[in-house]
């Protein structure tokens, strides 16, 4: 009867121990595929790119773009009037300039967001080349 | 109950708490100082009490802190690379200040320094001025050909450089006025509307509502613009180690 005892004992304990080993064996490999998964860096990459689902959001960006661009170049124009003695005119010039690289803010935005796909980076720089 | 005390705007007024001078240099500790204070104090308890078991198996308060460590580890790794490792604290630091400062913001008669220019505009300055640095002292003069795009015809350079340079200048101005606007615009537009509730009386209930859902957003808005801020301090800081 003891023996009986013991020996179930023993099983029991044998059990819980392959048990144990499935256990920890299906952590690792759960732990494995969570690392991957955090590893693969297209997912919030992909994520910055696509453009922002609120079409508020969007038109916010692309307007602090344009005229943070334009007040720097008022501001310099303003400047180098001071400086010059040249009231007007080189603000004037500066303010168009300060569009055009509203502009320009306004094209790099639109290119990192380019519809989320691969080579969107590679296309825009040969529309550079072309207009070359 | 007067029309000035109601005034949606009256909610972004500094005062003064502890009037200080400092020669004739107004230094005095104000309700945004406080709040900044507060922002400093509770991020650091929110990191160091939720770290300070530090155990294998993360409980619910230390998962958080892993988990906003990882997101800006992740952001940091797909926008700059591994060479931005050394800048991973300052990141940190600045994507954990604006939002928990957004996040403080939003408590009933709290004050959201966030909403000032003068406060995103110094941390923009800070970062813009960081970032032309380290592009200084890693490129040398070197530097200065990211004003200047490749395959450009020499009779453009007067034009286009300084195109270029305004739209490098731009930078800290439009990093800065997002956030300021987002948060000045919101609080607002939760002021005014909640302003209609009592003056509508039983068709109050329709503002109402909408104030609820617009508190909503704007916890939407205070993450989503603190993680709006790190990523473009990341993207200037890749243009600093990369250039083009």
């Amino acid at each position: 009867m003891v023996n009986n005892g013991q020996d179930q004992n023993k099983s029991s304990q044998q059990d819980n121990f392959t048990e144990e080993k499935q256990d920890l064996a299906e952590i690792s490999r759960k732990l494995e595929q969570a690392t991957a998964e955090r590893e693969a860096p297209s997912k919030l990459a992909a994520k910055i790119k696509q453009p922002p689902s609120n079409a508020l959001g969007l038109a916010m960006r692309v307007s602090v773009e344009v005229l943070s661009a334009v007040a720097v170049g008022f501001a310099i124009g303003w400047v180098l009037d001071d400086w010059l003695g040249t009231r007007p005119w080189l603000m004037l010039v500066f303010l168009l300039i300060g569009g055009a690289a509203g502009i320009l803010n306004v094209y790099r935005l639109a290119l990192t967001l380019g519809g989320g796909e691969q080579n969107d980076e590679t296309e825009g720089k040969s529309e550079i080349n072309r207009d070359n | 109950m007067s029309a000035e005390k109601h005034s949606p705007l009256a909610q972004f007024e500094i005062k003064q708490l502890i009037p200080m001078r400092i020669g004739d240099f107004d230094a005095s500790f104000t309700n945004s100082s406080l709040l900044m204070v507060l922002t400093v104090l509770s991020v650091s308890a929110f990191l160091i009490l939720g770290m300070r078991k530090n155990a294998h198996i993360p409980g619910r308060w230390q998962s958080v802190v892993e988990l906003s460590f990882v997101f800006i580890a992740n952001l940091m790794k797909d926008t700059v690379g591994s060479e931005g490792r050394a800048y991973f604290p300052f990141i940190f630091t600045i994507f954990m200040f604006v939002l928990f400062g957004n996040l403080l913001g939003m408590m009933p008669y709290s004050f959201t320094f966030t909403s000032h220019i003068v406060v995103t505009f110094v941390m923009a300055l800070f970062v813009f001025i960081g970032c032309t640095i380290i592009a200084l002292i890693k490129h040398k003069m070197h530097f200065f050909t990211f004003f200047m795009p490749p395959g450009v015809p020499m009779y453009m350079a007067p034009l286009l450089i300084p195109i270029e340079i305004i739209s490098y200048l731009s930078r800290p101005i439009s990093l800065s006025v997002r956030l300021f606007a987002n948060m000045l615009a919101g609080h607002t537009l939760l002021k005014v509307f909640a302003g209609f509730i009592m003056a509508l009386g039983v068709a109050g209930i329709a503002p109402f509502v909408f104030v609820v859902a617009l508190t909503g957003l704007e916890f939407v808005i205070a993450f989503l613009q603190a993680y709006v801020f790190a990523i473009l301090t990341c993207l200037y800081l890749n243009d600093a180690l990369h250039l083009h």
